[in-house]
């Protein structure tokens, strides 16, 4: 047993982390929240080009997957930098479509999404909207046991965080039906709620070091506000919601990687814990930035505004912690 | 990064299995914070001994098994699964042992080890004094010089297990006017029934003298009971607070089987509409696997030779909460049957939540407190600056 990060997955994650926090990402946040997905494409663009979605995609299709620990250790920078755009959706729709047993379809996409051409939308059943459905090249519905592929979407809500672009898919034509598409579809479920925790723990991350940062900076009563304990208190407890969210999302990615039985409990246990810890990160760094956290114009609103749509999204906490006591 | 075993470990797991499956009391002990109670457990470590099992993780000449880091969180998980009773011993093992072994002499060892690790010598716990609890640097209780070795004098309080002891451990002032509180202290070894020494059992919060108070009135202690330089005991003691509050004291083992039969007594018992309380259930669950996949990490780090330091804060919050978490849930799930105390005629049969939830309020409390433990997350692990004192 050696449950650690290798050199090269740290190197991964450093090298993730250089090139996102030198692409202006925040301007792109900013961009894709007005509707230009300009910016935030090239940003795809690089990180296809280091390899981000090719671990999702299996090597027969241009891939160099499907790697969900390598995956996981790329979403957590993906998260630590707010970028948008439908990470999860894609990565888990290349899932579903290796999976789901249609081998047209998968020819047609995986390579694309390898390569980073292709963003794909990917609805659950029961989901009403498609994450940034007015940037994908294509949304898969998922309705019982039948998947849809569309092109065509409602017009998009104002959302919480509106980087997060939501919209109803519109029509569409059947790609496939039967159990095959339910077994995909669960699998896909459950690496989506796994990168989604990987996101919430990177963005959590961010959130906490911003506001360490602050707080050792601010002075009020004559001192840095990081001096009382009522502050260090609250940030000790935020860090404590991280450290132990993250050993439970490489866990789940193991699980996912090695199709065990338990993969689905699993990665509801760290989408329930991660997606907690990130949303309480975001609390405390909107209340120790005080009026400055705020206020939309500093770029610390892009990640508070991010934490809640990610703690609920593939699954509510309720809906996970039920998983987590299913079996 | 995995998390299977290698073969070794496999065989281990499945030897302690065997062993446990065979030799753990089909009923529960006594409460070892009773006279008659801390006698059977006292047996029951010799039954462990007997087949090295008291101490895993120490060398074989002193018992042991030379068992890993993994191996020993191995037989934890396996100890706690197999619903074994409480070590009456750990305190000497998981505190003063660890001590010893970074700052004991080679005679203290041989001397020492072999009694403790089969539950012949059963050691107490001397730290705190009625005006030092978390602020170990305000101790006042003193050790004066003699002829061959050192007069204990004063009072130590909330000592746990020294009703029923056979030795205690602790901090005392040598040197009174050093400029720094924690210095000139020493660290001594010292019997309970030794002249001079008077123990008051005091009742815990369920009653039971689980504590006691020493009052020492020009106690010996020979300079072979000295552990470590004189005047260096903080240095040393840290060595032990740092155990305490980090792995050994509370393996996940422990946390792990009380989220299995939390689990279990939900499914048992609860109105599957009532979602508030499988939340809770749940997030136990969730804890207690976070809590040994965090340990795990923790493991792997300094099997490759890291040092836990501040990082045992973390641990210390973490665990203190998620045991008064999940014994509040098991009480709210037994409903009116969580008011009785685990020897009532009509307790569960289950048993053992109503004890449980006592002494996980202690949690919090000892081993540091838990507004301790968050200064030290707060200024060590996030560099936060200090709070202004005094």
């Amino acid at each position: 047993m050696r449950f650690l990060l290798t050199d090269e997955q740290r190197d991964f994650a450093r090298t993730l982390d250089a090139l996102l926090g030198a692409s202006g990402t925040p301007a792109a946040v900013r961009s894709w929240a007005a509707g230009d997905h300009k910016p935030g494409r090239d940003l795809w663009a690089r990180l296809a080009e280091a390899g981000v979605f090719a671990l999702a995609v299996p090597e027969e299709h241009g891939g160099l997957g499907p790697l969900p620990l390598e995956l996981t250790v790329a979403f957590i920078e993906l998260g630590r930098h707010a970028v948008p755009g439908p990470l999860v959706e894609t990565a888990a729709a290349a899932a579903f479509l290796h999976r789901m047993g249609d081998a047209e379809a998968a020819t047609a996409w995986l390579p694309r999404i390898a390569a980073g051409d292709a963003l794909v939308g990917l609805c659950p059943d029961g989901a009403p909207f498609a994450l940034d459905a007015d940037a994908t090249d294509t949304v898969l519905v998922v309705r019982d046991d039948t998947v849809c592929r569309t092109g065509t979407h409602g017009p998009v809500q104002p959302a919480l965080d509106p980087a997060r672009r939501l919209a109803r898919p519109l029509g569409g034509t059947v790609l496939a039906r039967g159990p095959a598409v339910t077994a995909a579809a669960r699998h896909a479920t459950d690496l989506a709620r796994l990168l989604t925790a990987a996101q919430a723990l990177g963005l959590g991350r961010a959130l906490l070091a911003g506001t360490v940062d602050h707080v050792g900076q601010r002075t009020q009563f004559g001192r840095a506000i990081g001096s009382f304990q009522a502050v260090k208190h609250r940030l000790a407890d935020t860090l404590i919601g991280l450290e132990f969210a993250q050993p439970l999302v490489y866990a789940a990615a193991l699980a996912l990687a090695a199709d065990a039985p338990s993969a689905g409990a699993e990665a509801a246990a760290a989408k329930a814990a991660a997606g907690e810890a990130g949303y309480a990160a975001a609390r405390t760094a909107l209340q120790l930035h005080g009026a400055v956290g705020y206020t939309d114009e500093p770029d610390l609103s892009l990640w508070i505004r991010k934490a809640r749509p990610l703690r609920d999204a593939w699954g509510t906490p309720a809906e996970c912690r039920a998983r987590v006591l299913a079996e | 990064m995995d998390l299977d075993a290698s073969a070794a470990d496999a065989a281990f797991r499945d030897e302690a299995r065997a062993w446990l499956a065979a030799h753990v009391p089909a009923r529960p002990l006594p409460s070892l914070e009773t006279r008659a109670g801390f006698a059977a457990h006292r047996d029951w470590e010799a039954e462990l001994a007997a087949d090295r099992w008291s101490v895993v993780s120490w060398p074989a000449e002193y018992g042991g098994r030379d068992a890993s880091l993994f191996q020993w969180l191995i037989f934890e998980e396996e100890y706690y699964a197999a619903g074994a009773p409480g070590r009456v011993g750990q305190n000497g093992i998981n505190l003063l042992a660890p001590t010893l072994f970074e700052h004991g002499t080679p005679e203290q060892c041989a001397r020492v080890l072999g009694p403790m690790a089969t539950g012949e010598v059963v050691w107490a716990q001397a730290w705190s004094e009625p005006e030092a609890g978390s602020d170990l640097a305000s101790l006042r209780a003193t050790a004066v010089r003699t002829a061959g070795g050192w007069h204990l004098r004063g009072q130590k309080t909330w000592s746990s297990r020294a009703a029923f002891a056979d030795r205690a451990f602790g901090l005392f002032r040598s040197q009174p006017d050093t400029p720094r509180p924690h210095q000139g202290l020493t660290y001594l070894m010292f019997p309970l029934d030794a002249p001079g020494v008077t123990v008051r059992p005091i009742g815990r919060l369920d009653g039971k003298p689980a504590f006691a108070e020493l009052f020492l009135d020009d106690v010996f202690v020979p300079d072979t009971d000295v552990i470590g330089e004189p005047g260096q005991g903080w240095r040393v003691a840290m060595s032990t607070a740092g155990n305490e509050r980090g792995l050994t004291l509370r393996s996940p083992g422990r946390f792990s089987a009380a989220a299995e039969r939390l689990t279990a007594l939900w499914r048992e018992t609860a109105d599957p509409a009532d979602t508030a309380l499988r939340d809770r259930v749940a997030d136990a669950v969730i804890g207690a696997r976070a809590y040994q996949l965090f340990t795990y990490a923790n493991a792997s780090r300094l099997a490759e030779g890291s040092s836990l330091g501040a990082e045992s804060s973390l641990n210390k919050v973490f665990w203190s909460e998620l045991d008064i978490a999940l014994h509040e849930t098991a009480l709210d799930l037994l409903g009116p049957y969580g008011a009785l105390a685990d020897d009532a005629d009509e307790a569960p049969a289950h048993g053992g939540w109503a004890d449980g939830w006592t002494f996980s309020l202690a949690g919090p409390v000892y081993a540091g407190t838990n507004e301790i433990q968050r200064n030290i997350i707060a200024e060590r692990l996030l560099g936060l600056p200090k709070e202004a004192r005094g």
